[in-house]
């Protein structure tokens, strides 16, 4: 069995590429077409946002912590969308019948994480919105140019995590409430570079734009390291 | 339960001690004994944490084991990808070792928040390596969770296999950036922690002892644990196979 599947193994990169960018596109037109994320996830990291308030029940606390209270929604938010990404993938053994048609496992991963990416940026510009709203989080042109390079790295790397271990779990009995015990240890990383750095985007506690930029190193390597493992690990873990 | 016909081991396979098992298991109940004695009444108490440096005997070895577990976990897990043979033995060595791991790993953490207690007057601080440590704690527990997912015995071998070596990934990013949001935050650092140089010698051979007798538990429980995960797998096997004859029996009697 295996020995048959090793032939199906990326050759050229073109078609990793190829069959990434086709990945990409079916499922942001699945997204397109059934608007979970519109009209289930944004409402529900939304509705997260105002929770916040409520349990924190102080102006000043919520400015200070408006940063970490954005990438933690941010978080719940990813452990939905990675279980809706496979719960397309397997519900009618979409996955198998990829790997059985000899779809590089690469492409695949590839793919659903671009796809997983754009919609976490969108989901990330949304709650940095409802920040500005809701807990007077406000921000210069500067800060603005490392909200984006912060949400950037920070939604790769998720994207990479999230679909790696959505793989992993995808198709067992249980994956929904496994998936964050198994997720959420592994994204603290992020969640700490992006709050730092978007803390200084927002000058929260008087912090300079300067002191937010190192924390994209972190989130960077975080970024770059999931990514590679993700892309390497991804055929041994679908390979049956 | 009518097993016996499809498993084709002697029953001598079926018991998970040897008379290696058994000598260990006495020298680590012997060694057990004189740690005890050691840690407990022998030793002295600390000059400035009194008796609760009684707690070290057991907190150290077992944060020590904790982690020698997990690089077990690891390794086996990197040897079981690696042979081309996917033999499952290596999978069952890191499943034995991270079962234990997770045990000792709660042992260390009880143990060092009630020490931390009583010496710096708080449970818990956000020092990188306890922060750490739970993060490693809660991973293991996951670890564990993916193992007991289903699916066929080499399915439950290749998940675990890349999530164990997926943690070593994670767990050196996640100690740098606590480390790195700590020096931000200035907390107090922790004190205590470099007393261990001037220690009496009857202390630090307790202590060496400690993590002598530990690491012979280990072996021990890994080598029990390894086998006695081999006779779920061979009892899982078992059950489809007799499943299957029956079937056939079924069909043979309803064709005469």
């Amino acid at each position: 069995m295996s020995n048959s599947l090793k032939g199906s193994l990326p050759k050229n990169s073109s078609t990793v590429i190829a069959t990434a960018r086709l990945i990409a596109a079916k499922d942001l037109r699945v997204e397109l077409r059934s608007r979970v994320l519109l009209n289930q996830v944004l409402p529900f990291a939304l509705i997260v946002m105002v929770m916040f308030a409520f349990a924190l029940d102080s102006d000043a606390v919520l400015e200070r912590v408006a940063p970490g209270l954005v990438w933690l929604a941010t978080l719940f938010s990813v452990l939905v969308m990675v279980s809706r990404s496979f719960a397309v993938e397997t519900a009618d053994g979409a996955l198998d019948q990829l790997r059985s048609a000899g779809v590089p496992a690469m492409g695949i991963f590839i793919g659903k994480m671009l796809a997983l990416m754009v919609q976490l940026m969108v989901l990330v510009a949304l709650l940095v919105g409802a920040a500005v709203v809701l807990y007077r989080a406000s921000f210069s042109w500067e800060g603005g140019v490392l909200l984006v390079t912060t949400a950037i790295a920070a939604t790769c790397g998720l994207a990479a995590v999230g679909t790696l271990y959505g793989g992993l779990a995808a198709g067992a009995k249980g994956r929904e409430t496994l998936l964050p015990l198994l997720l959420l240890p592994v994204v603290a990383p992020v969640l700490i570079g992006a709050t730092r750095a978007t803390e200084s985007a927002f000058g929260t506690n008087g912090i300079a734009i300067s002191e937010g930029w190192p924390w994209l190193g972190l989130l960077a390597v975080f970024a770059v390291l999931f990514s590679v493992a993700g892309a390497v690990a991804f055929g041994p873990l679908l390979d049956d | 339960m009518n097993t016996s016909s499809s498993l084709d081991a002697s029953p001598r396979d079926r018991v998970t001690g040897t008379p290696f098992t058994r000598g260990l298991g006495i020298l680590v109940l012997v060694g057990m004994v004189l740690l005890i004695v050691l840690g407990l009444f022998v030793s002295p108490a600390d000059v400035n944490q009194g008796e609760s440096v009684r707690i070290m005997y057991a907190h150290v070895p077992g944060a020590w084991l904790a982690y020698l577990a997990f690089i077990v976990t690891a390794v086996s897990s990197a040897a079981y990808l690696w042979n081309r043979t996917r033999s499952l033995t290596w999978d069952r060595i890191a499943g034995a070792s991270a079962e234990v791991g997770v045990l000792f790993m709660g042992i260390s953490l009880i143990t060092g928040s009630l020490w931390g207690r009583i010496t710096w007057g708080t449970y818990w601080t956000w020092d990188a390596r306890l922060t750490t440590t739970a993060f490693l704690f809660v991973t293991y527990i996951g670890y564990l969770a993916v193992r007991g997912l289903g699916g066929t015995h080499q399915q439950r071998a290749r998940r675990s296999a890349v999530l164990a070596l997926l943690a070593v990934l994670e767990i050196p990013l996640v100690h740098f950036s606590v480390e790195l949001w700590n020096t931000l935050h200035q907390e107090a650092s922790v004190a205590g922690r470099g007393t261990n140089v001037d220690m009496d010698g009857l202390m630090l051979f307790t202590l060496f002892l400690g993590v002598v007798v530990f690491t012979l538990m280990y072996v021990w429980l890994v080598l029990h644990r390894q086998r006695s995960l081999a006779l779920d797998d061979m009892l899982d096997d078992s059950g489809l196979d007799n499943a299957l004859t029956a079937r056939r029996a079924e069909a043979e009697r309803m064709t005469h």
